[in-house]
Formats: C-alpha cells, structure tokens, sequence
C-alpha cells in the first residue's frame, strides 16, 4: 500500500512527510503524475495562493491527472489550500479550481471583527460519522491557518467549525476527502486521523 | 470554539537553548531538541525559536536544530533571529518550520516583508517587535531593534499596521520593559496593537504567573501568548497555566 504525495510546489512538504515518517507509511514525495498514478491513495497538500497553485498543477499536468484519480475511486486526502484546489472555484484571485468536487471558498468577512489568516487551534464539531474521525473524540482541536475558507453543500460536509460563522472544515464525497485544518500540525489527533486515513474504511 | 494559544519561547544560542533577562546576562538551560518534545507533551500550542547566535558560523547549528525538531513534533513552530534575506526564509522554511519572525531586519529592509509573503505565503510571515515605552511617540510607543539596544524613529502602531499592508500574518510584540521580569505583560501596548491590526497579534515579554496571561488575553485582547522562564524554570506547567485560563472562561486547547 503506497501513499503519494501530490508535490506541486505550494508550500512545504516537510511537516507531511515527517508525520508519514512518524507513522512509518509507505509512501513517495511526487510532481510525476505517471509515479503518482501507481499509489493506492493520494494525499494534496499545499500551503500558497489559489491561482498559482493552479498555474503549477498545470504546469506538472496535475490538474488533468489529480480529476482522472479521483474518478478512479482511490481515497483521496486534500489538506487546507489542497482541499480549496478540489472544489470548483475560489474568491482567492477569482480562481477556476479542479472541480472535483462541487463547492467554493471564500474569505472570511472583515467586517466581522476577525483576525484574519485564522491561526490557531479550533475544535471541530463532527456533522456525520466518518472513517477519517474513528477514535477521534467530536470536538478535538486542529490547527487551522487561512484566510479562505470552503462552502459546500451540507450532505458533502462531515465536520465543521466557528470562526466567526460555522464554516466547513471536513469534506466528504465518495473516495474524496479533504480537510481545511492542518493535521500534520495537530499532535496526536492529527496524526491519528491521517493514520485513520492511511488505513482506510 | 477558537482558542487562545501558549506559546513556548526558546531562545538558541550556540545550540543551546538559554534565557536572559531584559535582553542581558543570558544563562543556558537545555537541549533545543529535547526541549521541543517536552513541550510538545506537555501541551503547548505552538513553539518559537529565536536564534540569538552572535558568530555567523554558528548559524548552520539552528538549520540542524530546526530540521531536528520538525522531525519529532506534530506542532507548529516558528524560527526566528538573523533571517535578512528571502533565501534565509527558504532555508528555515524547507527544513520544516511553518513560520519566521522577522523583526530588526524588517525595519533595516522592509521589502523583505513583501517579497516573503508574495513567495511563500503571508501565513509564514511573522513581524517580531521590540517596543519600549515612550511617551514621545503618538502610540506611546517606540520600536527598538538589535535585541532592544537600538532605539529606531519607528512608532509601534505605525509600524504594526505598515507591517500588516506590508503582508506580515502575525505580529509577536513583545515588550523590552517587562521582558525576562515576570511582572506581567505590556497589556496597555497589546491592546493598542491588538485593537487596530486586521491580523493575529502575539503577546510577549513579561509572562510570570497565569494570572499575567488572563490579563493580557483579556484586557489586552491577545490572540496568544508566548511563555518562556515561567515554564522553563518549573515555576508552572503549561497544563495549570491552561487549566487556570479555563476556570477564567478563556477558551484553551486542554485535549493534546
């Protein structure tokens, strides 16, 4: 079982790696979309900007790739700017995005008094039971930093949080998951729930 | 429920973390590394690393240290000290550590501001402050750079929301009057910079008791706190200094 890591140049892999390392995954680091397409399940991550993100998925042909395997059924993991890449399109330089999965992402409203990036610990409230949060307890906290977030319909959502409003911060469609928060930067739950997703259902 | 932060602080000289009082007189008191996996256990939500190394060939032991401590720790942390240039951010960045604070280089040259939030994302980017009561200044405050020995022309809310446009994702202020005393933090200060910036803002310098963290999360409006002699000392554990904010009604992460 060979996990692949969808490496497109947006931020740092270093923490997604180190926590597979933790749990002594199996797994390959990539920008090849002909190595990537060999792994039993993808994570994409990325940390940046929207519409350079999609400039170098492009780039790598990770765009075309990344919807042919999420057609294929592999569970699929997007974390934070990954997760905004899957839905269709985001605020975030008026950015046309993968569309794997219906939704968009918006910025978190000024006028609302918050600080914005959102950086920090928040807890997650669980909407549905999901695979991603066994042994989890509901309302655990995740380390969170964006300034975007993403807004899909409520049957794809199975945990949400309250950053000014109640917003989406799990996102569950078939094989597809995707998460807004950071678990490789959560401790021991984040590394539970990546492990939860190593394992599978 | 969002929730405020404990931010352990440990300064790094020669690979070894050390502590000081105002900026003076420091004494070492463990292993970097080592350090980093207590606190990590033991509940902190976040750690910072100031490299105070004098001699630039010393430098190279805080990549090593910062690669080290990314490999042991689920955690964000933050790298801080001697970063002047977009390849000194890289070169933190690459090694796994989520943020950097830069602070007297980002007065001496604050296009590095800029152009690190353009390459790597404002959320890496972190403005350390050192300000100095002063009632010359609009604020009330001055900015101080090179470790507080320099007074700058620089008041600290100008300079704070400059920072902000400038691209900066957080500001850790800190306060040279009540660094290292343990008498409580600048809550005056904070509020003023807390209160008028769009972005998270980091109380520093002072912290001594929980009561100081009550304080200034509450009346300076804090969005986090850093702690350095208050734990390394043993005088708290990170876990009563939460415990103590929750029975003040301050949300804090106690499931680690």
């Amino acid at each position: 079982m060979v996990t692949g890591v969808v490496d497109y140049k947006a931020g740092n892999l270093k923490s997604i790696e180190n926590a597979l390392k933790n749990l002594n995954a199996d797994f390959i680091i990539s920008d090849d979309p002909k190595k990537l397409k060999n792994c039993d399940k993808l994570i994409f991550p990325g940390v940046g900007e929207a519409s350079s993100a999609m400039r170098n998925l492009s780039k790598y042909g990770l765009d075309q790739f990344l919807r042919e395997y999420a057609k294929k059924g592999n569970p699929l993991l997007g974390i934070c700017l990954g997760t905004q890449i899957i839905l269709s399109w985001s605020e975030e330089g008026n950015t046309e995005c993968l569309n794997i999965v219906d939704g968009k992402v918006q910025l978190f409203d000024k006028n609302m008094g918050l600080k914005i990036p959102q950086i920090g610990w928040n807890t997650v409230r669980y909407v549905k039971p999901h695979y991603l949060f066994k042994d989890i307890p509901n309302h655990s906290s995740f380390y969170f930093v964006h300034s975007y977030y993403p807004n899909v319909k409520k049957e794809f959502t199975i945990g949400e949080c309250e950053y000014g409003i109640a917003f989406t911060c799990a996102i569950s469609r078939d094989n597809i998951c995707a998460l807004q928060f950071h678990p490789e930067k959560s401790g021991r739950h984040g590394l539970k729930l990546i492990n939860n997703f190593l394992k599978g259902e | 429920m969002f929730l405020k932060r404990i931010i352990v602080c440990l300064d790094v000289r020669d690979g070894k973390t050390t502590k000081g009082i105002k900026f003076k007189g420091n004494v070492d008191i463990g292993d970097p590394v080592e350090m980093a996996e207590k606190y990590y256990k033991e509940g902190a939500d976040e750690l910072v690393f100031y490299d105070i190394t004098a001699s630039a060939e010393n430098r190279g032991i805080m990549i090593d240290i910062v690669e080290k401590v990314a490999e042991k720790i689920s955690l964000p942390f933050t790298v801080g000290g001697g970063i002047a240039t977009t390849d000194d951010i890289r070169r933190v960045l690459l090694v796994g550590a989520d943020k950097v604070s830069i602070n007297s280089q980002a007065v001496k040259n604050p296009s590095i501001i800029e152009e690190g939030a353009s390459l790597f994302g404002r959320q890496c980017i972190v403005l350390g402050m050192d300000a100095l009561a002063d009632r010359a200044m609009p604020s009330g405050y001055r900015v101080v750079i090179n470790g507080g020995r320099t007074p700058t022309e620089l008041d600290a809310l100008e300079w704070a929301k400059q920072a902000e446009k400038l691209g900066a994702g957080e500001i850790v202020l800190n306060s040279i009057d009540t660094d290292g005393v343990k008498q409580g933090y600048e809550v005056n200060l904070t509020n003023i910079i807390s209160s008028n910036v769009g972005i998270p803002v980091v109380a520093s310098g002072g912290g001594g008791k929980p009561e100081h963290l009550s304080d200034v999360f509450i009346k300076g409006k804090a969005d986090a706190a850093l702690v350095a002699s208050m734990v390394h000392y043993g005088y708290y554990s990170i876990k009563e200094i939460k415990e103590y904010l929750k029975k003040c009604g301050i949300p804090v992460r106690l499931d680690w």
